[in-house]
């Protein structure tokens, strides 16, 4: 039975890996997860300089979901090269590095810095956060900002390239589309959905930022139309991410046509989801007389 | 440190006052691991809805059985009383830093409120340190309904118990914080677990004695394992401590107090 896929130039053994900024940098969840049965760990999000993040309260519930708006804190690059990342050396699990940055330079100085580093895999650009130069405005919400970003890290890397989309545009074709164009070798969505929710007794937001992203099982209808939708209109890759919690969701997105998935919020409340995932397609392929897991991507039957 | 992710058999659900539970678990691995102090992370069900496990305290640990004291305040902790001997409850934990065992002399309690539960945890490893005659242990709460039995517990391990209610049903009539200037003198530290107001006071109070403070913080946790980053307070040297890590307890001073 043959549970690996390749992603673009990456192989994985299996197609479950770990969402960023949802299990830390691995070692959070050593005790209770076998880290070598990943298909590839992806780090929280990492930017040049460390970063503080927003103020408390940071998470809030929501029905079956919840709210963050942790504001993107991160140790910067030089300490999770110096702290973080050689622990994950003992696994040959491979190791995704996701990247956030203010500006399109930025998003280039660290994919360089990256370059070279033993133990990367590859690099996945997380494009939901807001272009200081141009107001705020998220760069992965204007398909020319998008792109631009794209084209800078593929400059500067010669790893593998996942680009991130942000779930918060009209139509996510033509994100889908533009960042293919600008040389990502594979995409990845769905970020989380911008929310908000409010305390009616004191009648302020629930969250100190005010808005949040909202992830977890409420959104997985949401993402597995996007994924859907992407996965049809590019060649590259898709990874599906959102609300993915049990074998189930996952299937629903390799049919969609996924060739991979992260899970993101079921960690924190279900540490082992992703290895049980993993077993779960296992057990599937054998009950459908399956050999490959490929047999299982874009396999949604449409009647028409 | 050892961490746990296990369902663990229901001994006991005992309700101690209209909203206070007490859930009893046959839970060894977290009872040979476990600190006072330190906390779990508990699936209120197979639901996805409640979706986040609910931190909890560890309040008691006796032989293999671990009990839980709280209070239902919203939909999780309500979905709790429903556990009856012989369901099962998933359970994550140990986790976290808890109140330091070998401190430098005599040592006073404080509690307010669920803040108790964490107490009485590390009231009994007191008591298996054989430090000499303590302080007595100060414990606040709204009304009688809600301390009584918890205070009587105490006494029964041998302590001297000073309470206090707001509506002065039990004890002192007033805050359990206005009883701590009396006994700041003869004790080397303080810790203290309750809401933000008393704690605050408490560091203020041990700040101007010059005794060290230890204090239980609580935040909203999505993970407890230090991964979602979600459960940050405010430190003093700038920045933000992570709760569910770098606590729950924590030096009263290296929290900014607002
Ligand atoms: C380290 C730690 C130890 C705790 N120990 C105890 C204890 O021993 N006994 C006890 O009764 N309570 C304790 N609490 C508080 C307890 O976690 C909350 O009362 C509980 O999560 C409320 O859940 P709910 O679904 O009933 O409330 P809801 O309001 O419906 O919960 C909604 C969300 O808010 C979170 N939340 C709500 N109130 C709190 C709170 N005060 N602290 C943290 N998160 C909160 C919930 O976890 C959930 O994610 C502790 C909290 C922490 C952080
Ligand atoms: C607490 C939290 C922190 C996150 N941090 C990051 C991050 O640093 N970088 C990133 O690209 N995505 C981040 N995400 C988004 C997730 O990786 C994922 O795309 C999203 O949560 C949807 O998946 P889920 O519903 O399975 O959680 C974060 C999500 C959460 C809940
Ligand atoms: S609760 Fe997730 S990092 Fe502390």
């Amino acid at each position: 039975m043959d549970l690996s896929v390749n992603i673009g130039p990456l192989r994985l053994q299996n197609p479950v890996m770990t969402a960023s900024g949802t299990f830390g940098y691995g070692r959070e969840f050593a005790e209770l997860t076998d880290l070598s049965r990943l298909g590839a760990i992806i780090v929280k999000g990492i930017s040049l300089a460390p970063r503080p993040g927003n103020p408390p309260p940071r998470i809030i519930e929501t029905a079956c979901g919840m709210l963050n708006a942790i504001g993107l804190e991160n140790v910067g690059v030089e300490r999770f090269l110096t702290e973080k990342l050689p622990w994950l050396h003992q696994f040959a699990t491979p190791v995704i590095v996701n990247i956030l940055g203010d500006s399109v330079e930025e998003y280039a100085a660290l994919a360089a810095r990256l370059n070279d580093v033993e133990g990367i895999a590859a690099l996945e650009v997380n494009i939901s956060c807001p272009n200081v130069k141009r107001g705020g405005v998220a760069f992965g919400t204007v398909p020319e900002t998008a792109a631009e970003v794209t084209r800078a890290v593929r400059a500067a890397t010669s790893l593998p390239l996942i680009v991130k989309l942000s779930p918060n545009v009209t139509d996510i074709t033509l994100m889908a589309r533009a960042v293919e164009g600008a040389g990502a070798d594979a995409i990845s969505l769905i970020n989380t959905l911008l929310g908000m929710a409010i305390d009616t007794r004191s009648r302020k937001p629930r969250l100190a930022n005010v808005v949040g992203g909202l992830s977890g099982p409420a959104i997985k209808p949401v993402a597995l139309r996007m994924v859907w939708q992407a996965a049809a209109a590019v060649s590259v890759p898709v990874i599906g991410i959102g609300g993915i919690t049990t074998t189930e969701d996952a299937l629903e997105f390799l049919m969609a046509g996924a060739c991979a998935i992260q899970v993101g919020t079921a960690n924190f409340f279900q540490p082992n989801a992703t290895t049980t995932i993993v077993d779960g397609l296992a057990a599937y392929l054998e009950q459908q007389s399956l050999t490959s897991i490929s047999q299982v991507v874009n396999s949604l039957r449409i009647d028409t | 440190m050892a961490e746990f992710q296990e369902k663990y058999t229901v001994l006991r659900q005992e309700q101690l006052a209209d909203d206070i539970f007490r859930l009893s678990l046959d839970a060894p691995k977290i009872a040979a691991a476990a600190q006072p102090g330190q906390f779990v992370m508990v699936r209120t069900g197979e639901s996805l809805d409640p979706l986040l496990r609910r931190p909890f305290s560890i309040h008691k640990v006796i032989g293999e059985t671990v009990a839980l004291l709280y209070k239902v305040v919203g939909k999780g902790t309500r979905v709790l009383t429903s556990l009856g001997p012989g369901d099962s409850v998933d359970v994550v934990g140990p986790l976290g830093r808890g109140f330091d065992l070998d401190g430098p002399g005599p040592r006073c309690l404080v509690g307010g409120g669920m803040g108790i539960a964490p107490l009485y945890f590390l009231a009994r490893q007191i008591l298996q340190q054989d430090t000499g005659p303590n302080p007595p242990i100060l414990l606040g709460a709204r009304t009688r309904a809600e301390l009584q039995v918890l205070a009587d517990e105490f006494t029964e391990l041998g302590f001297v118990v000073l309470t206090a209610t707001d509506d002065g049903s039990l004890g002192h009539h007033g805050l359990v914080t206005e009883l701590l200037d009396d006994i700041l003198h003869r004790v080397r530290l303080v810790q203290v677990c309750g809401p933000v107001p008393m704690m605050r006071t408490v560091a203020r109070q041990c700040d101007r004695a010059r005794v060290p403070c230890q204090v239980s913080l609580e935040t909203h946790m999505a993970c407890g394992l230090g991964a979602c980053l979600g459960c940050t307070c405010p430190a003093r040297e700038g920045g933000y401590k992570h709760v569910c890590k770098d606590g729950p307890v924590l030096s009263a001073d290296e929290v900014a107090w607002i």
